[in-house]
């Protein structure tokens, strides 16, 4: 197949069609899966919400099937796979690999997705995201999983081979760009986490299909949770790349110290993958030898990695900031920084969201003793929508706001309600975040109907704060639901609506490419910001072992 | 700029206040690293050591064994209630959509909880009290619990395991 290029007119990039075009399909099948998951989302959180409380119990368990698997893997994976045709052939100006085998994976993905998605709607896979063994459902949901596996592996093995293409056609001097170097660390916790999920669900699907008489619960835990937590590292490593990439065309950031940036996604590579072991923290079949070694995730050291990105990506915006000359007093540089532009802000909400709610929770709840109080609880699930909402999500909504012009060539309809969408979905889901996480202090399950266990055997009484903070879930979600909402209009709007951009260097505002003059620029602000990040993570770490020492005595 | 190439010598020597912070880091890396052995040394609330191997039909035997020794002292909702003695093995089992039997404790003894499942994965909550542990069939799992409350607590199942699993909920009572 004849490679075929265009110039981008903003950016001066050479665009491959075959790339930009993958790029284009699989940014509309997460925008698919994002719909399909947030209708779920509404009749999930009605029935959350005991004030509502809408759906029967075999609805409701369907239909968080439904939005768990469409949002946490659909919806992020189909877009993880554009980033990566973005990150390799687009940045480096090079041709796609395999273009024919990058439609077959994509293929496959929509299979994939397309098997699951009606074994749930036929009621056939009523097992939430985790299916856990002996719990079964139809055998060609698990089929589902294994195609969209390979194919989304085959999207994968196109960026690494896009890579060698690069380096032996020479569209590149020196260096892979930081915002490649970071997709390749995503990429390569994707060949770990996809391994696992063809290891544990070729053999469930056997099984499904009557060929393998048992499946042991406590190694299908362990070897599902390889695919289920890796897998929202494949998300960390994506989100913090697009955070130096919309960091770069909203300010123009320069990173301070390129080596340290690097190393910190080295970091992920080499022990992020460990974390899975967290969600085995109240598992029999494991030893607590076994559980804080895998937890600690080789002394924290992923952890040390994002608290790193945490102080370098606000460091490169400070530095290109100083550096136009806002360089008054600790703060100048972020009041003046362009809020009103939605990449810029959802940029800075994600980091922001992510960082204090989603990282320190999640560093929490992961600490071996601390699960015990956490453990299935709805402060599970306030961890993970703080992680992969108000983190990756926003993320991806803000770079779709740069993905529209530059890739599908489009002005978006409107740059306010954008704007408005963004602020709308990262205030609604802060509000949902703290309402459940907060319910979730008051042992109120995850996965579970009705906390008011109206037709148990017996009935708990729940306090009335659970409910209190229930309902402060319930119109958080409300508002975020309206600003996811609101992004699909926008991106469907502009995709099909939407004011042709024209070919003229400028016709989109890029930031301009800061002159790297090699002169020292103070980080001050940056650092005043970090410190006040560690000061509340230590607070809140340790009034959570306070809480672990008032329960009952167990060992 | 994150989106070129670096050419020539980019890997430059590292700025002192980049220096501070990843340095601060890893020191609190360390101490949570820390705190989980030191908690199994001097702290109250671990995970249990104790796990063996058993199938469903070797677990209810031993859990019928256990309410037939009793003492019986109530029944509760078609359950029997156990008010066992401290210094003997205490069972209660999760299958579709129950906990057997129901429990009898006393505040400030210590009892051995063995627990497994006769189905599905269940998901031990004591509720509101929150704490939380998985119960697997085929894993016979040994909590040495002491309550340090008095009052009912409710065991609610925090894994999903089918349709009715938010009927899954028993009961102990401890005095
Ligand atoms: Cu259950």
């Amino acid at each position: 197949m004849e490679a075929v290029f265009r110039t981008c007119a903003q950016t001066g990039l050479k665009i491959h069609n075959q790339a930009e075009r993958l790029i284009k399909v699989h940014a509309v099948a997460g925008v698919f899966a994002i719909l399909f998951g947030g209708i779920a989302a509404v009749l999930v959180l009605l029935t959350r919400w005991p004030a509502v409380h809408l759906l029967d119990p075999t609805s409701f368990y369907r239909a968080l099937t439904f939005h768990g698997i469409n949002m946490l893997i659909f919806w992020i994976i189909f877009f993880e796979i554009a980033v990566l045709y973005f990150a390799g052939p687009i940045v480096l100006s090079c041709r796609l690999a395999w273009p024919r085998l990058g439609w077959a994976g994509f293929g496959l993905m929509v299979a994939g997705s397309l098997l699951i998605n009606t074994a749930i709607l036929a009621g056939r896979a009523d097992v939430m995201m985790t299916s856990y063994a002996p719990l079964q459902a139809v055998s060609y949901f698990y089929l589902g999983w294994i195609l969209f596996a390979v194919g989304a592996l085959i999207g994968v093995c196109n960026f690494f081979a896009t890579l060698v293409v690069a380096r032996a056609e020479r569209t590149y001097e020196g260096s892979i760009p930081l915002v490649t170097f970071g997709a390749a660390t995503a990429a390569i916790i994707a060949v770990f986490t996809l391994a696992h999920g063809a290891i544990i669900y070729i053999p469930t699907w056997l099984w499904s299909l009557g060929i393998i008489s048992y499946i042991d619960p406590g190694i299908y835990r362990l070897v599902w949770w390889g695919l289920g937590h890796a897998s929202q590292q494949i998300n960390v490593a994506t989100m913090v790349t697009i955070w130096y990439l919309l960091a770069t065309l909203t300010v123009g950031a320069t990173p301070v110290n390129e080596k340290v940036c690097r190393s910190a996604f080295v970091l992920y590579i080499l022990f992020i993958n460990l974390a899975s072991a967290h969600h085995l923290l109240v598992d029999p079949q494991l030893s607590p030898a076994w559980k804080i070694w895998n937890t600690s995730y080789g002394m924290y050291l992923a952890v040390l990695a994002s608290m790193i990105h945490g102080m370098t990506v606000p460091a490169s915006i400070e530095v290109a900031q100083r550096r136009k000359g806002l360089t008054k007093g600790l703060f100048e540089w972020l009041a003046k920084a362009p809020w009103g532009n939605p990449g810029f802000a959802g940029m800075a909400l994600s980091l922001v969201l992510f960082g204090f709610i989603g990282g320190i929770t999640g560093v929490t709840f992961g600490a071996e003793q601390i699960n015990i109080i956490s453990h299935n609880t709805l402060r599970i699930t306030g961890h993970f929508h703080a992680t992969v909402v108000a983190g990756t999500t926003i993320a991806f909504m803000a770079l779709t706001y740069y993905v529209l012009p530059l890739i599908f060539r489009r002005y978006v309809i409107s740059q306010k309600l954008a704007t408005l969408q963004i602020y709308l979905f990262a205030i609604g889901m802060t509000i949902f975040i703290g309402g459940m996480t907060t319910a979730g202090s008051y042992a109120i399950p995850r996965r579970h109907w009705d906390v008011q266990f109206a037709t148990s055997q017996f009935q708990p009484p729940v306090e009335a704060a659970a409910f209190l903070f229930l309902g402060i879930m319930g119109v958080g979600g409300l508002f975020a639901l309206a600003g996811g909402a609101l992004y699909v209009v926008l991106t469907v709007g502009t995709v099909l609506f939407g004011r042709r951009v024209p070919d003229t260097p400028g016709a989109v505002p890029l930031a301009a490419l800061p002159q790297d003059k090699g002169q020292h620029v103070p980080i001050s602000g940056t650092l005043v910001l970090v410190f006040v990040f560690l000061a509340s993570f230590i607070i809140y770490y340790f009034l959570n072992w306070k809480w672990l020492a008032d329960i009952w005595l167990v060992k | 700029m994150s989106l070129q190439p670096l050419t020539g010598i980019w890997w430059k020597k590292v700025d002192s206040s980049e220096k501070v912070w990843v340095g601060i880091a890893l020191v609190w890396c360390l101490i949570l690293f820390a705190m989980m052995p030191l908690w199994h040394l001097k702290g109250g609330q671990n995970p249990s050591f104790n796990t063996f191997r058993t199938t469903p039909d070797a677990f209810l035997k031993k859990v019928e064994a256990f309410v037939e020794a009793g003492p019986k002292v109530a029944e509760d909702k078609g359950l029997p209630v156990i008010a066992p003695d401290p210094q003997k093995e205490v069972y209660m089992l999760g299958r579709l959509w129950q906990w057997y039997p129901a429990l009898k404790l006393k505040k400030g003894q210590t009892y051995r909880l063995h627990l497994s499942s006769m189905d599905l994965v269940h998901g031990f909550s004591l509720f509101p009290l929150n704490l939380n542990f998985m119960v697997l069939p085929g894993y016979e799992y040994v909590l040495t619990i002491t309550p340090t409350t008095t009052g009912e607590v409710f065991v609610v199942c925090n894994e999903f395991c089918g349709i009715g699993h938010h009927q899954m909920v028993g009961k102990i009572t401890v005095e």
